[in-house]
């Protein structure tokens, strides 16, 4: 049952995700990404890691998208803008270059042994866990994304904030 | 652990044939009497004018830019949160920190007259 | 997972969208007519079925067989999408509600919940924040101005209550120091000196202050409803979905998100399920002890607690169509101050005070 609600879910993730790069309506490729981005939280769900699962659907759906939705809306590409198909020999060369790209994945994945299969224990990928690693272990990583947030804030208002 | 999300499954599954059904459905239940005027789009009844296709203002991506930082901070916050009791008067200091940086940039933005809507 | 379960699975699911569509859908739309009636001195609904109970009906029946017009210019895709997405936000975030307490059945212990998630309140949050999905995209779909405008004001408004919403939660999380609904309702049950429920809103009324103001924001409603300001919009980024059921699908999405918000409010700041003092297992040996048997007994304590639940519930309903009727229209540009510069900063304060005072104690 597991198993095969992987096999489920990473199919539909792969499949969303070819149909982001395909579709020629930016919007429209947009909302495949949110349905990638869903199969992807199935798959953390599966995972044990609920808390991360959670997250990704609140920050990447819930916040990145939109903003990407926005942005989308914002530059309004008309088709001339978006350009002519890309010529067929560049496509060719697109999916050779990522079959070899793929080859190179897989021969790295190949060096980790498989593992057995870990029990976790009911406490696992909960906030309570992660808090615990996160505000002990891992502070300094911690307190600095508060200083990679900081830089994006001030990005963000430079950029689009007109200058008087 | 998995028996846990089972329903959520389910239920995704449901909704989404209700959703699709029903607008479906409906699509096809009513009668087809269409005329040029009644696939125009409403313009207060006059000849819709120009694109609505136009680019909008950048405070809109401004907004959602601020919106994504501040949703991250909350997300730091939520594991924080069920803890605190344990972690103490650390776990207060620590989160006083995170806070202090964050509202330089809050305090920054605001100056910046980002904020402002016009 | 043994097929007893899985049918009890099912069976909660359909009791939920019941729930959804009757008490959330049917009951919700009635009743805000007729207060609303009430408040401006008219009638309200009075011709269909006895006192206007079946209006709902005959309502949903006239957008089934109306004309489903799609407008030459609108993305024809996303304008059969975007209400899709409505409906099932609306629906989907029902799934970690509890209404009741665990309660044993023939050995197996029950709730009439349809998943008891250890991440329960993120998960609402995550479902809620399709919603800004569902307003934008209907807004560029319908490939209007009015409804354009509407849908980007109104996701603009979303995501920045979606902020002040989430930081507000974070000092009941302090508290009762769990995600899981039920864990939250269950930290409110001691009596503080004796006679005072340690609800949310009493050890932390600001953030109620700001949750509740939020979840108006989020669900649209006055005095937040700037995105179909009728006056200025004509019906914001339903303006295209003039007819047929995808006009009746943001309708009663609109009824459930109120529902749900109102669960969520009655969970985390006024004890849930919970009569102050009375412990579920007090309820269910008062019952026995009148004679009950023990599934009897705890049959009449689910009944009992569904309905403290819902009666609890039917108040912040009520709440949201008396607000409608008592308090002005916010502008945007109002709106956006307060939601950035007024409940931001004072929903951090909230989190730091509330962490000084959990210190100092």
């Amino acid at each position: 049952m597991e198993t095969m609600l992987f096999y489920f879910f990473a199919f539909v993730a792969v499949a969303t995700a070819l149909l982001v790069i395909t579709r020629r309506n930016p919007i429209h490729s947009a909302l495949w990404l949110v349905l990638c981005f869903f199969s992807l939280a199935a798959v953390y769900v599966l995972l044990s890691a609920h808390f991360i699962a959670i997250i990704q659907i609140m920050v990447y759906v819930g916040a990145i998208m939109v903003l990407v939705l926005f942005v989308i809306m914002l530059l309004n590409l008309s088709e001339k803008e978006l350009g002519d198909a890309k010529p067929t020999v560049l496509k060719f060369c697109g999916v050779i270059l990522s079959g070899i790209f793929m080859v190179l994945l897989a021969d790295g994945v190949k060096v980790l042994a498989p593992q057995a299969a870990v029990s976790v224990d009911e406490k696992f990928g909960t906030a309570e866990m992660l808090g615990r690693l996160l505000f002990t272990d891992y502070l300094l990583p911690f307190e600095i994304a508060s200083l990679l947030l900081l830089t994006a804030m001030i990005g963000a208002v430079v950029l689009a904030k007109k200058r008087r | 652990m998995l028996n846990e999300y089972l329903p959520i499954l389910i239920l995704f599954i449901i909704n989404i044939a209700f959703a699709v059904g029903i607008i479906i459905f409906s699509h096809f239940l009513g009668p087809r009497k269409s005329s040029a005027e009644k696939l125009s789009p409403y313009e207060s009844g006059v000849p819709p004018v120009g694109d609505t296709r136009i680019r909008f203002s950048v405070k809109f991506y401004l907004i959602a830019m601020l919106f994504i930082v501040f949703d991250i901070e909350v997300v730091f916050m939520y594991p924080w949160a069920v803890i605190f009791k344990k972690l103490g008067l650390f776990g207060f200091v620590e989160m006083f920190v995170f806070i202090g940086i964050l509202l330089i940039g809050y305090v920054y933005v605001w100056k910046k007259g980002a904020l402002k809507w016009e | 997972m043994d097929w007893i379960g899985l049918g009890i699975i099912v069976a909660k699911i359909v009791f939920f969208l019941l729930v959804g569509f009757t008490a959330a859908g049917y009951v919700m739309n009635l009743a805000e007519r007729k207060i609303s009636a009430f408040m401006q001195d008219r009638l309200g609904p009075n011709r269909v079925g006895f006192w206007g109970l079946l209006q709902p009906v005959a309502d949903i029946i006239k957008l089934f067989f109306k004309e489903d017009v799609v407008t030459d210019r609108a993305s024809k895709v996303i304008y059969f999408v975007a209400p899709m997405i409505i409906a099932f936000t609306a629906l989907s975030a029902l799934a970690v509600i509890p209404l009741t307490d665990v309660l044993t059945f023939f050995g197996r212990g029950m709730a009439i919940q349809i998943a008891n998630l250890n991440v329960g309140i993120l998960f609402i949050f995550a479902i809620a924040s399709l919603g800004t999905y569902g307003a934008v995209l209907s807004g560029w779909a319908g490939n209007s101005k009015y409804s354009f405008l509407g849908g980007l004001r109104s996701s603009a408004q979303m995501i920045s209550y979606e902020v002040s919403m989430g930081l507000s939660i974070i000092g009941i999380l302090m508290i009762f120091e769990s995600l899981r609904l039920n864990d939250i309702i269950l930290g409110q049950s001691p009596l503080l000196w004796g006679f005072l429920p340690k609800w949310g809103i009493v050890v932390q009324p600001l953030a109620f202050i700001i949750f509740l103001t939020a979840a108006f924001a989020e669900t649209n409603r006055v005095p937040f409803d700037l995105q179909e300001a009728d006056a200025e919009l004509v019906a914001g980024f339903h303006t295209e979905f003039s007819n047929s059921m995808k006009f009746g699908m943001f309708f009663m999405a609109e009824y459930i998100n109120m529902f749900t918000s109102s669960a969520v409010i009655v969970i985390l700041f006024f004890g849930g399920w919970q009569i102050p003092g009375i412990s579920t297992a007090e309820i269910v040996s008062f019952f026995i002890s009148l004679g009950a048997s023990e599934f009897f007994a705890s049959l009449f304590t689910i009944l009992l607690q569904l309905g403290v639940t819902f009666a609890k519930i039917a108040f912040f309903m009520f709440l949201f169509v008396w607000v409608r009727w008592t308090i002005p229209r916010f502008r945007y540009d109002q709106l956006m101050n307060l939601g950035w510069k007024g409940l931001l900063p004072l929903a951090i304060l909230n989190i730091l005070a509330t962490g000084l005072v959990m210190v100092i104690i």
